[in-house]
């Protein structure tokens, strides 16, 4: 499951938006071992492409030096689909090597209403997974709602 | 001449769990080879009919090798061979 702050949702809706009809990327870090994403980095597509994203190689080395310095490992690699269902493609998971992250697909096909899902990758199977959107992690999974504090 | 390669988490089963390890050669080709005696199954991880594969971004330093001679691209003594597997789709 991924578990994600509305505001970085917001983020990554926001960029998919902005690119549209160009595919959208990036990725979302937090602290390393955490599967808890924090910070939102926005990625070239140096593609510019409404069906094929690529991270800009140098960009993505500077993210990555500055990832190593922070401890923070990538918790999230989002990309979008412009035209179709938010499902990976073929080359999505040819492509994908974090078996760890998080990939989220965020389809723009409808110009209203988004569609946000997120899978796991690995060694080329695709598995979709719940999301759960929270206001802020701290009050995330503390117990059930019905569940009375005090008695 | 000694480098040092960094490994990204999807290659490290290949070092044994190693983040980085040391290599030998003058261009990208030698130190390729070269990680190959020691880590074997590397190589065909990181080349292609030849050519670097379009699965991965290596660096001599700060430079995508891509632009700077590929597989032929120089090294030399003290330098950061860096790995990463490219991000891309569809």
């Amino acid at each position: 499951m991924l578990v994600i702050r509305r505001d970085l949702v917001d983020a990554m809706v926001a960029h998919a938006r902005r690119d549209h009809p160009d595919e959208a990327c990036g990725i979302i870090a937090g602290p390393e071992g955490s599967d808890r994403p924090e910070r939102f980095i926005a990625m070239d597509n140096a593609e510019r492409s409404p069906t094929f994203y690529r991270f800009d190689s140098m960009e993505q080395l500077r993210v990555h030096r500055e990832l190593e310095r922070n401890d923070e490992e990538t918790i999230v690699v989002y990309h979008s689909h412009t035209a179709t269902e938010p499902y990976p493609s073929r080359t999505d998971i040819s492509y994908a090597s974090e078996p760890k992250a998080h990939y989220v697909l965020i389809s723009t096909r409808d110009p209203e209403q988004h569609e946000l899902r997120s899978y796991r990758i690995v060694d080329g199977v695709v598995t979709e997974e719940p999301v759960e959107v929270v206001e802020s992690y701290m009050f995330a999974h503390t117990g059930a709602d019905d569940t009375p504090d005090c008695p | 001449m000694a480098v040092i390669v960094s490994i990204p988490t999807i290659l490290r089963t290949h070092t044994g769990g190693q983040k980085s390890v040391e290599a030998a050669g003058a261009t990208l080709a030698e130190v390729i080879d070269d990680l190959e005696t020691n880590h074997g199954g590397l190589k065909q991880r990181l080349v292609k009919e030849g050519a670097l594969h379009r699965f991965v971004n290596v660096y001599v330093n700060d430079e995508d090798v891509r632009f700077a001679g590929g597989l032929e691209a120089a090294v030399k003594d003290g330098d950061t061979v860096t790995i990463l597997p490219a991000v891309a789709g569809g």
